[in-house]
């Protein structure tokens, strides 16, 4: 054999490091074929494209970076990013960071792993958030925490409705404190935008943990679970370190997290928009007439 | 050179877990007279990580809110060394929403490694819960004031630290997690805390330096519980001043100035 399916599958075998999650199997030019990640069957490049990315085999849900989800999310050609000037600085003169940081956005071609601005869904005009799982795993610094707050102050002001796709480890471990202090500002602009009688559809996907699971990305009105995302607080690696036990089946996925309560609703990516529209025509001010 | 800053921040980290250092059930009754306890989030469980009640300081009718490491062996396993699971974060929540009802400022004593990582503590929401009371005391509408005892660990710290003035015991630390979690992380390997604590900044003097903390309180030489008195009686001082301060305030000022407090934090740079 020794055909790139083999060597794809050679390679999901292998943990993988930080750069190789930027060098996903479809970036690979020469491959007609990408190996699912969970399944390891070959997959027609064209035919996980057009089937959003989701396994057509297991169902597994490769995730999506920013453009994609703004893509198979928004209506065509109505996004229109705000805050796009924001970078990061290394405020605590971390080791590496720098570098870091460039290195994610020249494979990224995205300056934060936040993306924030106004689109449309069905035709219905909403302020919209993205989190870049592959932009340092999502991670929240002071970038990513102060694009979502002017994005939620700008929705409170324009009286628009807010949706946001998480895909986070959580807090930026290099800004330290100051990334700490990002979950509360968020989440104290989402407060004053739920104050002012405003929507809030939080979209929890592949991963959200730590610091993000526990500000905005849980302050939604609405909590949608993308199939099989890894939802929670601790990371299943610190859990298992701190109880020294093995972590029940299904741990932390978005179904488990259906089953104890914690999320409205788990979909699948291709039923995600028609739910938000309906979700969001629901919510239009003079519904109830 | 390195070495030595690496030595004295260490050596802060150690007093701020040192065995004798005294917790919020030593400082309680030290600053609020009168106190009674006051348990169970009314849903779950009473969580023992976490002491709330009522009393008076100087007369005046207060909330007190404390994370509670324990101090002997049988105490700290009961208090599960002060990590809180969510209903620890919920019955903090529900004793603030008491003291805005009741118009009772709010005196708030920070002392976690952070929020407790396990099966029933994910199973029961601990995102959620922390996440709630960041949104909720954004609206609590009577003064809080907050103290970091020993450490202020991560959003399990932050999730009762949104508050008016937040203070740091000389020597305690507040930071996104701990020394030896940044370590593993960064280095993958959690013996060089000591390496990591050097380079997060987690000390009082780096947080009043970045204007997170709006002040130190003084500790004796040898540590906290080398005199508790003097510490005691400064963060009376404190909590005296900043309540004829926050008093004054209108509600709609009060809650205006907390969410300027935390909205101006974080370093970005901005393009043309």
């Amino acid at each position: 054999m020794g055909t790139v399916v083999d060597k794809l599958k050679a390679k999901s075998a292998v943990k993988k490091t930080p750069q190789d999650l930027y060098v996903r199997p479809s970036d690979i030019p020469q491959g007609l074929f990408v190996a699912c990640e969970k399944c390891h069957a070959a997959i027609y490049q064209k035919e996980l494209d057009e089937n959003l990315r989701v396994c057509p085999h297991c169902q597994y849900h490769f995730r999506l970076n920013a453009a994609e989800r703004i893509r198979v999310t928004l209506d065509e050609g109505s996004f229109s990013e705000l805050f796009s000037k924001l970078t990061s600085v290394n405020p605590l003169g971390m080791p590496e960071y720098d570098d870091k940081l460039a290195k994610s956005q020249a494979l990224s071609n995205m300056k934060e792993a936040f993306v924030g601005g106004i689109g449309a869904i069905d035709g219905i005009q909403v302020a919209f958030g993205v989190l870049d799982p592959f932009f340092m795993m999502g991670s929240m610094g002071s970038v990513v925490g102060e694009k979502m707050t002017r994005l939620v102050e700008y929705a409170t002001k324009a009286k628009l409705p807010l949706i946001v796709f998480s895909g986070s480890g959580g807090a930026r471990m290099q800004e330290g404190i100051f990334s700490l202090m990002q979950m509360a500002k968020t989440s104290m602009a989402v407060k004053r935008h739920s104050d002012a009688g405003l929507l809030f559809i939080s979209v929890l996907t592949d991963p959200t943990t730590g610091g993000v699971a526990a500000s905005f990305a849980s302050l939604g009105d609405i909590l949608i679970a993308e199939q099989g995302a890894l939802i929670g607080f601790a990371g299943p690696r610190v859990i298992k370190q701190t109880i020294q036990q093995d972590l029940p089946e299904g741990f932390q996925t978005a179904e488990f997290q259906l089953k104890h309560g914690q999320v409205d609703l788990v979909a699948k990516r291709r039923q995600i928009k028609p739910l938000l529209a309906k979700l969001l025509r629901l919510h239009q001010p003079g519904a109830m007439k | 050179m390195n070495a030595i800053r690496e030595d004295a921040i260490w050596a802060k980290i150690k007093l701020a877990r040192h065995p004798k250092r005294p917790t919020s059930q030593t400082v309680i009754p030290l600053i609020v007279d009168d106190f009674i306890e006051l348990f169970g989030d009314r849903a779950f469980a009473d969580d023992r990580s976490f002491i709330t009640g009522v009393g008076r300081f100087e007369g005046m009718p207060v909330t007190v809110i404390a994370q509670e490491k324990g101090i002997s062996t049988p105490e700290r396993i009961e208090r599960n060394f002060g990590m809180p699971h969510p209903e620890g974060y919920r019955k903090a929540l529900r004793a603030m929403k008491q003291a805005a009802k009741f118009q009772r400022p709010i005196i708030v004593f920070i002392d976690t490694p952070g929020a407790y990582p396990g099966i029933g503590a994910e199973e029961r929401g601990q995102a959620q819960a922390i996440a709630n009371n960041l949104f909720e005391m954004t609206s609590i509408k009577t003064p809080i004031i907050a103290f970091v005892i020993s450490e202020g660990g991560s959003g399990g710290a932050l999730a009762i630290g949104v508050a008016d003035k937040v203070y740091m015991l000389d020597n305690s630390i507040y930071s996104v997690l701990s020394p030896e979690g940044f370590a593993s992380i960064l280095f993958k390997d959690s013996t060089l805390a000591k390496k990591a604590a050097a380079l997060m900044k987690l000390t009082s003097e780096d947080l009043l330096s970045f204007k997170i903390i709006d002040g130190i309180v003084k500790e004796a030489e040898g540590g906290f519980h080398e005199n508790v008195e003097l510490t005691v009686k400064h963060m009376r001082q404190i909590i005296k001043r900043d309540l004829r301060q926050l008093g004054k305030l209108s509600e709609d000022d009060l809650l205006e100035r907390r969410y300027e407090r935390f909205r101006r934090m974080g370093v970005v740079a901005e393009e043309k």
